[in-house]
């Protein structure tokens, strides 16, 4: 005979503002089975947990529901506590009476009753639990982050300092992203190449780290502590371990029309190049799409002049396989294109630029050397207009509903510096809201507006008209003075809204990992696990999971590293034991729940079975990996001969709690 | 020769002659018969704006369903084409006007918004297309720097119309090319001409035109395009710009060799 025991928490006034605990306690203890209900103003307290815990032992329980939160939210503590009295602590159930009963009613006498029913349907599933037991999965102990920014960069260092094994993959053919292109950083203006290529090359020469640039993630398999990721390392038709960067290839090279992508197509690189002078790895690369050797077999100019003999046409992608305890995403952003925005006449008028472009500008290793000048006839511009927000905050479909966080910022940098280096350069800055939340932030700001005179005017621009006298005609609304305002611009700078990465998508269908409408990734809990995804073992780094600026996605690229630490520094981890189990006499070897699980747990077996008549038959059956089975539940329903069970969750346990509710 | 539904519209019988003329001639040239729905009447005019009024929708209605069996509705006022085509999108999305129309009508079944309407420039591109239109040109207007005015509502709302970018279109620039033209590319192209204020502050009225004008000419543009009675007025009579102001049927037309040279 079962001996129950109910334990209502009334969550502060949570709970019980809405449903009468004591009337919950007091009908569930009339329920089969249960010798003791109670009810406490807070269980998941020392004290509450005490009272379970005591309850346990003086009246020897075989199972436990508690009526309270969720049980994300506090399951493992009643657990533990069961554990620690000497229950099973999968012999304990939760009835969320919180979340999904008394933050959602209104009507006491309504929210009570079902708050009954479903501590009913909880007793009815504890009468079938049986105990589980965790298994234990070894570790394997090496990183993988995916993206080799910023954000990559400072989790991989972190991560290998620790003593743990690292692999960068970087699409690109060198690490550094976007932080690489930008000029200063804010607020303190120091150079961004200055703090960047340091750790760039700490990490090219950390023992522990090992970069795949130009690689791109191509499979993963495998769980928490023991992925299994394929990385497909794309042709770059040069010899990664003979080229010495010389870089005498990339000055050689005769097809000298491609445009930079480094520098945002504002000018031109070879076919073989190097992207930028402090690129990690320092080895060229050679883009087929231009090489005309690689295109129609006439050329080998820079196989020629290579003393090193490091290119190599004939070279194809491969494939290398690793085995990882730990992944972490630092897939990045971009800013987003402009081609809904002709009202700025970003696509035919080369003097309206993005900010990202103004930073390749004024960039010292930038096309114009690090002078400022118009795109289309190179002179100095003497009237600037920045426009923020140009897809950011959109609720008309063309653009993004979110904040882009970091332009405020930016702009506010870009206008101080132009205000700095070119006195006779007026600025204007219209925007929706200045918003620099942050440290030193709005001083920054403040110091763009009364130092700098830089004139912000709240307000949007409507449309940009590019003159027959090469000026731009900028009209715009001035919000606070009312009035329709054009001012006769030299260049403008819109601040384009970002994005995520493109690849980030694909990434978190290999990974099973939640994004987004907006295809950000989706932190485990927006407050307490902010760099974990739900997907155990994966962890977020830097603006994949949101818009961040520099200070924060390091911050967040460390915090992650650690969650990645703690992982690896265990020899093995617990496994859930709420694993699927196939009932091989009932199985048909359909492998309708092969096709249905996500994880690749199930496979199938041929296993003789004693039949009547003192016969014997083979027949193909399912067999699941509990190492690599998540739980989820999916071949239990796509079973069409009932076979598939879940520990913990049975069919049998789900009918009876459907059966407590519908009594 | 396909056969599609013609609407000119109250102004293309009064004071727009030249925009309906053409049209007619030019497509029966093209190979496009054009048939006039018998006893058309008004478009609907600039009601179309106030959306949940019935009444505003009626006579959009009876247009669009005389076109219901042709191959769709061709329609060149910009004015006519806005309000006819506004109307067939948000009657096709609505399900209670389409039984509200369907009463005050007193239809045997509800129209639910199965004509396809068409610009005229939209049959030039997307029936005729404009590499053919190109071949049978025989006066091309070599050498012509031509600049198109859309206006502000030929293109907008863009949703609803789906003829093009309405920030940076193309279809009249093609246009302009297939007859043989340099098109011009200014700022002032689908921005407004002053509209209607000309009844009431020709000052305002004046301010708009002569801004689109300014614009087009400062861009070295021999003159200028469009498809909008309105635009025409206002560019000719406001502006105070003496840019030769034309329908683009006119030109075209004469690149078919129907029309006297208009380049006086």
């Amino acid at each position: 005979m079962q001996r129950i025991g109910v334990f209502v928490c009334h969550c502060g006034t949570n709970i019980a503002a809405t449903v009468d605990v004591k009337a919950v306690a007091e009908a569930l203890g009339h329920e089969a089975g249960v010798v003791i209900s109670q009810d406490y103003q807070y269980m998941c307290s020392e004290s509450g947990q005490n009272l379970v815990k005591n309850a346990i032992k003086e009246h020897k329980l075989t199972g436990v529901v508690v009526c309270s939160c969720s049980p994300r939210m506090h399951e493992n503590t009643f657990r533990k506590a069961a554990a620690s009295a000497g229950l099973n602590p999968y012999l304990v159930e939760i009835a969320n009476i919180r979340e999904q009963c008394s933050w959602i009613h209104k009507d006491i006498a309504s929210a009570t009753e079902k708050a009954i029913i479903l501590g009913r349907a909880a007793i009815a599933k504890v009468h079938l639990n049986t105990p589980l037991t965790s298994m234990e999965s070894p570790v394997v102990k090496r990183a993988l982050v995916i993206g080799g920014g910023i954000a990559g960069i400072q989790t991989a260092l972190d991560i290998a300092e620790a003593g743990f094994e690292v692999d960068i993959v970087e699409k690109e053919p060198t690490i550094g992203g976007k932080m690489a292109q930008i000029d200063k950083t804010f607020p303190t203006l120091d150079c961004a190449a200055c703090i960047l290529t340091p750790k760039m090359v700490e990490a090219s020469q950390n023992e522990k780290i090992t970069i795949h640039s130009f690689s791109e993630v191509s499979d993963v398999k495998g769980f928490v502590g023991n992925f299994t990721v394929t990385i497909k390392k794309k042709a770059r038709y040069v010899d990664e371990t003979k080229c010495t960067g010389c870089g005498l290839c990339t000055e050689k090279c005769p097809m000298k029309k491609v445009p930079n992508e480094f520098n945002m197509g504002l000018d031109n690189r070879r076919a073989v190049y190097i992207p930028f002078a402090q690129a990690v790895p320092k080895v060229a690369t050679i883009d087929p799409n231009y090489c005309m050797m690689l295109k129609n077999g006439k050329c080998g100019v820079c196989s020629k002049v290579c003393s090193a003999g490091a290119i190599d046409y004939k070279q194809t992608d491969r494939f290398v396989e690793q085995k990882y305890g730990a992944i972490v995403v630092a897939t990045g952003f971009n800013p987003i294109k402009l081609d809904k925005y002709d009202e700025f006449a970003y696509s035919y008028c080369p003097d309206v630029v993005t900010s990202l472009e103004l930073e390749r500008l004024m960039n010292a290793a930038g096309p114009n050397g690090g002078t400022l000048l118009r795109p289309s006839d190179k002179t100095h511009p003497h009237t600037i207009v920045f426009v923020q927000c140009v897809g950011s905050r959109c609720d008309d479909g063309k653009g993004k509903q979110y904040c882009s966080k970091i332009c405020c910022m930016y702009t506010a940098k870009h206008a101080m510096l132009i205000r700095e280096k070119y006195p006779d350069t007026e600025v204007y800055v219209f925007y929706i809201d200045v918003r620099t939340p942050g440290k030193n932030f709005d001083e920054f700001y403040r110091r763009a507006v009364e130092q700098y005179n830089v004139h912000y005017i709240k307000g949007m621009v409507g449309k940009v008209s590019p003159k027959a006298d090469g000026k731009i005609d900028v009209q715009a609304s001035d919000l606070l003075a009312g009035e329709q305002l054009h001012i006769n611009a030299d260049m403008v700078v819109l601040a384009a809204a970002i994005e995520p990465d493109k690849t980030a998508r694909p990434l978190a269908t290999m990974l099973t990992t939640q994004m987004d409408t907006n295809d950000f990734f989706t932190e485990a809990h927006p407050k307490l696990r902010p760099v974990e995804s739900a997907t155990a073992g994966i962890f977020l780094s830097g603006a994949c999971q949101g818009p961040k600026d520099i200070p924060e996605t390091v911050a967040q690229a460390s915090a992650a590293a650690a969650k990645a630490i703690g992982l690896l520094c265990k020899n093995s981890i617990t496994c859930n034991p709420c694993v699927a189990h196939s009932d091989e006499l009932m199985c048909n070897g359909c492998s309708a729940c092969e096709k249905v699980c996500p994880y690749g747990a199930i496979t199938y077996q041929d296993k003789e079975f004693r039949m009547p008549n003192r016969t014997t038959a083979v027949r193909r059956v399912a067999s699941v990996n509990p190492a690599v089975c998540q739980g989820c539940g999916a071949c239990t329903v796509a079973c069409p001969s009932g076979a598939m069970d879940l520990n913990g969750f049975s069919n049998s346990q789900i009918m009876a709690e459907v059966d407590a509710i519908c009594k | 020769m396909q056969t599609f539904t013609y609407y000119p519209g109250c102004t293309l019988r009064t004071k727009a002659k030249d925009l309906d003329l053409y049209a007619r001639v030019s497509a029966e040239a093209l190979g496009i018969s054009l048939v006039e729905p018998e006893n058309w009447q008004c478009c609907g005019g600039a009601y179309t704006t106030a959306t949940n009024e019935v009444a505003t929708k009626l006579s959009a209605v009876r247009t669009l369903m005389a076109a219901k069996d042709s191959e769709g509705l061709i329609t060149v006022c910009s004015a006519c084409h806005n309000v006819i085509k506004q109307t067939n999108y948000d009657i096709s999305r609505n399900e209670s006007m389409q039984n509200k129309v369907r009463q005050y009508l007193d239809l045997g079944e509800a129209y639910t918004g199965d004509t396809t309407v068409y610009h005229y420039l939209e049959m030039l591109r997307d029936v005729v297309g404009f590499e053919n239109l190109k071949s049978k040109v025989v006066k091309p207007f070599k050498g012509k720097k031509i600049a198109a005015y859309y206006g502000c509502l030929l293109l907008r709302p863009s949703k609803a119309l789906a003829m093009d970018n309405p920030e940076n279109p193309s279809i009249m620039e093609d246009f302009i090319k297939a007859i043989g033209g340099t098109p011009v590319i200014y700022a002032q192209r689908n921005e407004c001409c002053g509209g209607y204020i000309t009844l009431e502050d020709k000052n305002q009225a004046s301010k708009r035109s002569g801004a689109v004008m300014d614009s087009a000419e400062n861009a070295g543009a021999d003159m200028i395009i469009t498809a909008c009675p309105l635009c025409l007025y206002n560019l000719k009579k406001n502006s105070g710009s003496s840019l030769p102001v034309y329908y683009f049927t006119e030109l075209l037309a004469e690149a078919l060799g129907l029309k006297e040279d208009s380049n006086e």
